[in-house]
């Protein structure tokens, strides 16, 4: 399969990256090397091959349902959490307007 | 079962199919993935951690009660509870989802098909139980909410709700008309109380629903679908299936065609139309989740899931009528929520051991005080009542001094009425009031001999074969009495001293 | 006294502990190296005041007699990819350009808590994706190395942790944390004569450590010996409940099981790591590393890993994949850059940021990875490239059946000028085709400096190891060490 430049300007869309025709144009021929060059995999035999799941055989742990055990991954820190946004107000992450 | 909602078009009668994606907010006390706390109403971004607010380099763990909740809510469905699930990331940009994904189950979700059974209802045009078949509950994220009237030109982030667990329950496109989608809401509800995985409060957005629309002739294929989202209420959701049935309707008969789209309800016109956020088709890029591995559940964990569950609606219902003797109505109003059959059932121990009868019976007394004559006594208090007097402790001493014949029916609910006011005590009230029945064969003997004494006349007819004439004694004698007499010992006194 | 900054971190810390030295006086050495490599472009961010605040206080700790820790008053380098509480914290990317974090990563913590203290942010190819450490918003890192010859040519230190590589050879650092996705520790070791290692997958914890592929993402220790790794990995390493991939087992004291004595031991070479295009110089030092391991009293065998040719291909398809998502955070609502430009709404504004915050082999990355996840594609290749990765495993699993550990070279080509491969990315994906295929598995694996090719630059054998058994690939990789006796170093020019 490759792509065109319709297709790598759906993908920039989905993936919100902006691109110009240049930049759009340039990226056909790269990613249709990358492509290309990744289907090989296609050559590999793997019915009854499971998806690898877990790298390394482990267990999904459980958390208990205990708010705020760790400061690290509980919540009443909104100074932190809004520290570093471009706009801050009131308490809120501000964003441009949304139409729903 | 053919249902008989139609929708009258002008090339004939079309029928509606309906599907419902249930979002059921998950009690537990902190969110999926982090230990941020869950309880409504907080100020903006006070509970939100670093992982919900999806800082670099945060990762998942999730919450076992979660997990254990969902189960227990599929275990009530009866449906198949998978062992082996996994999380996968739904992909997509909007401003209430930080991550820029949703953690949810797509490929291998937690619990499989089940079922769940709507009553029949004559008035509602349920003409007999209807099963309607659940394909799935899986377990994800909420998103955070936006606020657009606070700034002219921007709107505002809280990620409070951000990464509260959700179960997504997922109808088959089963239902027929609003009717029934709403007796599914509801039922539906009341079994997550009963179970206690869901507050079903649609107020604070604990349950939304999204509606699924299609219509088409009788007996054809399905239509194109239309999913109007994020639908807070049963009589929202009824209006919603309304109104999308008649105009998807009014477009095919007028030669479109309806487009698969994601809709929005304005509760204030009851009309939806196109979500224009999401207007592309979205490619979500499912795929599992590489920071969490298989969630794979023990039989201990399964077994005490199951243990955990209580008597479920249906269940309970049966055993009210069966095991009770409560007629069908009766037992259908006690069990429709949990609090109802929480404070009959409480009231019922109570009552029985003051009683000194098992509780079948004493049932149906009880089931009436409780329906009926409690409410109608609270209802007529108005504001004056408080409702924190109502102890079970107190209403089953009115019930048993009814039971004993100390009070009559009348003096139970005036009785009552002093109790929601003050809190005094029944038994207090009913001696100091005045509010009880002589029972002293004394006293109700003296008044009996008057009565004998001064009508002659009417006692030789009575003896003379007027049996009528008893209804006269029994009305002097609680006359004299001044209606609080116990009629069981005046009947007796007066059946002795008439001969 | 002997230069400080010749010392790697096991001299260090038995000086410091010994009085033969201060920690402060090692803090002050080598934050003054730093200050005069600027030319190296090694960090992205220095910060002098908090290896000295770490010093001092594990100076007042041996003041008291108090323990000092396994890294007490070692300075170390901090890949700009760990979040560092109120230190910026870029991944190298504009996009991050400010943005101080109100957390510590799990690893830096432990390090802190080990008595090591902070030289700086190192750089790294953005969003550690890059294999030269040319994909840096900040500048590429120029390896300390040079050709032999008077040759002025920049080198690369590899990628993406070139500025660990580089800071640890030109001793301006005594070591430094790496993160290995495909190869971003031991490639960059292999380029710059020092060791490195990735543990098991779920030895580190990931928490605070920017994402670039979630399922294959591991810290690691890079240093000069193999002693070091082995302290800084216990330093580093151990059980974290914030990381649901972390492994719930004790850190072994691999410090103390360090033998270079293989008796018993069998060495496995995988017959299909002999690619063609592989430098000739690399497979002799395969060769050499075979007598090595031989000499140290391990048996050499001939093993299979007949999916090799595949790994790299579908790292390439899980890795983007994975980092497509990962990266999706980056929106300009949080944290971060934010373009804006005029009237623009949130989805232009997203994209605009996006734009103006990614470069180019980052944008390449997400576009192939949205690609290979979108509908239709899914199947035909992400799927696929998780069954091949099951292969890939499966055939280490059954090449441990019959030995203890795989010797392979590291990379297929010595360092390479920067900007020589820039214009192809397949050619320079092909620098991890020895490194990827431990990275699908999860494995162990490390990197020890073998010699020097005919140009004066370094060459590197990598060991790979069962699950867990770090102390098996250290084991080999000391024994390498001690018979390779690579005592190269780059000639100061910065
Ligand atoms: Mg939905
Ligand atoms: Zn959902």
């Amino acid at each position: 399969m490759s792509v065109d430049k319709a297709t790598v300007a759906k993908i920039a869309s989905l993936a919100r990256i902006k691109m110009g025709d240049e930049e759009l144009e340039r990226m056909v021929p790269e990613l249709n090397g990358i492509l290309d060059w990744v289907e090989q995999l296609g050559e590999v035999e793997c019915s009854g091959v499971e998806p690898m799941t877990a790298v390394i055989e482990n267990h999904l742990r459980l958390r208990e349902d205990v708010v705020d055990a760790d400061p690290k991954t509980g919540g009443g820190r909104r100074e932190d959490v809004l520290a570093n946004a471009p706009a801050a107000e009131h308490g809120f992450f501000g964003v441009p307007k949304v139409i729903e | 079962m053919v249902s008989t909602y139609r929708i009258q078009g002008a090339t004939g009668e079309w029928e509606v199919v309906i599907g419902l994606e249930v979002h059921a907010q998950v009690v537990s006390k902190s969110k999926l993935f982090s230990g941020a706390a869950t309880a409504f109403g907080a100020e903006p971004n006070t509970q939100v951690s670093l992982v919900d607010a999806a800082m670099p380099g945060m990762l998942p763990v999730p919450n076992k009660e979660c997990i254990r909740q969902a189960v227990r809510t599929g275990m009530a469905i009866e449906a198949q509870i998978n062992k082996y699930s996994r999380f996968d990331r739904k992909n997509y940009f909007y401003a209430d989802l930080p991550q820029g994904y949703q953690i949810s189950q797509l490929y291998h979700p937690l619990v499989g098909e089940g079922s769940l059974t709507i009553d029949a209802d004559e008035k509602a045009g349920i003409a007999e139980d209807k099963v309607i078949g659940i394909e799935r509950i899986h377990i994800e994220q909420d998103a955070g909410k936006l606020m657009h009237d606070q700034h002219p030109t921007m709107s505002y982030v809280d990620l409070n709700r951000s990464g509260v667990a959700l179960m997504e329950i997922v109808s088959k496109p089963d239902m027929r008309s609003p009717a029934e989608a709403g007796a599914y809401v509801r039922k539906l509800r009341s079994i997550l109380r009963y179970v206690g995985s869901c507050d079903g409060n649609m107020e604070e957005g604990s349950m939304r629903a999204d509606v699924n629309v299609s219509v088409r002739k009788p007996g054809e294929e399905f239509g194109t679908r239309t999913e109007t989202k994020n639908v807070n209420s049963v009589r929202f959701v009824m209006q919603v299936i309304e109104y999308e049935a008649n105009r998807q309707v009014d477009v095919i008969e007028n030669g479109g065609t309806v487009d698969q789209e994601t809709r929005l309800f304005d509760p204030g016109t009851g009309t939806t139309r196109t979500m224009r956020s999401k207007e592309d088709a979205h490619d979500y890029r499912y795929f599992p989740d590489p920071d969490l591995l298989p969630l794979e559940l023990e039989d201990d964990f399964l077994e005490e899931c199951r243990a955990s569950l209580p008597e479920l609606p249906d269940a309970k219902r049966q055993r009210y009528e069966n095991e009770l003797g409560l007629t069908p109505y009766n037992a259908r109003e006690l069990t429709a929520e949990v609090e109802t059959f929480g404070r009959f059932e409480t009231l019922l121990g109570v009552a029985a051991a003051k009683i000194g009868k098992s509780e079948s019976a004493v049932a149906t007394q009880v089931a009436n005080w409780a329906l009926s004559v409690a409410p109608g006594v609270m209802k007529s208090l108005g504001d004056e009542a408080d409702a924190s007097n109502a102890t079970a402790e107190a209403q089953a001493s009115i019930l048993a001094m009814q039971d004993k014949g100390e009070i009559s029916g009348g003096q139970a609910k005036e009785i009552y009425e002093l109790v929601l006011k003050t809190g005094r005590d029944p038994e207090e009230i009913a001696d100091t009031e005045g509010l009880k029945q002589v029972s002293d064969t004394g006293a109700i003997e003296a008044a009996i001999d008057d009565i004998i004494a001064n009508n002659a006349d009417k006692v030789a007819e009575y003896r003379g074969g007027k049996d009528k004439l008893f209804g006269f004694f029994v009305g002097q004698t609680m006359k004299a009495m001044q209606g609080k007499a116990n009629p069981a010992v005046v009947n007796q006194i007066l059946k002795d001293k008439l001969g | 006294m002997t230069d400080l900054t010749n010392l790697g971190v096991k001299d260090i810390r038995d000086g410091v502990a010994g009085g033969e030295f201060t920690a402060r006086e090692v803090a002050e050495a080598f934050n003054a190296a730093v200050a005069e490599a600027a030319a190296l472009n090694a960090f992205i961010v220095t910060t002098p005041d908090h290896a000295l605040a770490a010093a001092d206080a594990t100076d007042a700790k041996r003041a008291k007699g108090e323990d000092l820790g396994k890294m007490g008053g070692v300075p170390i380098g901090m890949k700009d990819l760990f979040a560092t509480k109120g230190v910026q914290t870029t991944a190298a990317s504009h996009i991050l350009e400010g943005f101080k974090p109100e957390y510590e990563s799990t690893v830096s913590q432990n390090l802190w808590d080990a008595g090591a203290g902070m030289l700086g942010k190192l750089n790294l190819d953005q969003f550690a994706m890059g294999s030269s450490n040319e994909t840096s918003y900040f500048g590429n890192v120029t390896s300390p190395w040079r050709r032999s010859g008077g040759a002025n040519t920049d080198m690369s230190p590899g990628g993406s942790s070139g500025g660990s590589s580089a800071a640890v050879a030109a001793r301006i650092a005594p070591a430094a944390t790496g993160t290995d996705t495909g190869g971003s520790i031991r490639q960059p070791a292999a380029f710059t004569g020092i060791c490195g290692i990735k543990p098991t997958y779920g030895r580190c914890s990931r928490w605070g450590v920017v994402a670039f592929a979630s399922s294959l993402d591991q810290a690691g220790p890079m240093a000069r010996t193999v002693e070091d790794c082995a302290i800084m990995l216990e330093a580093m390493a151990g059980f974290d409940p914030k990381d649901a991939t972390s492994l719930k087992m004790d850190v072994p004291a691999w410090e103390a099981g360090l033998s270079a004595d293989l008796k018993g031991k069998k060495i496995g070479i995988p017959r299909e790591y002999r690619m063609d295009g592989t430098d000739e110089e690399i497979l002799k030092s395969w060769e050499q590393g075979k007598e090595w391991l031989r000499d140290a009293g391990a048996e050499i065998v001939d093993v299979s890993l007949p999916h090799t040719k595949y790994a790299l291909p579908a790292y390439y398809i899980v890795a983007p994949a994975e980092a497509s998502s990962n990266l999706a955070r980056y929106d300009g609502v949080r944290y971060g850059l934010r373009d804006l430009p005029d009237g623009a709404g949130l989805q232009d504004m997203y994209a605009a940021t996006r734009a103006a915050g990614f470069g180019d082999e980052v944008k390449r990355r997400i576009l192939i990875g949205t690609y290979v996840l979108s509908a239709g594609f899914y199947d035909a290749y992400y799927t696929q490239a998780q069954k091949v990765r099951t292969l890939v495993s499966r055939d280490f699993a059954q090449a441990f059946g019959q030995c203890d550990a795989i010797l392979a070279p590291t990379t297929p080509t010595a360092s390479f000028p920067l900007g020589e491969n820039q214009d192809d990315p397949l050619a320079m994906y092909l620098n991890d085709v020895f490194a990827v295929p431990a990275s699908l598995a999860g494995l162990p694996a490390m990197s020890v400096p073998a010699t020097v090719n005919s140009d004066g630059l370094p060459l590197g054998l990598q060991i790979v190891g069962k699950p867990f058994d770090e102390q098996g690939v250290l084991n080999a990789g000391l024994a390498i060490q001690s018979r390779a006796n690579f005592t190269a170093k780059p000639e100061k020019w910065w």
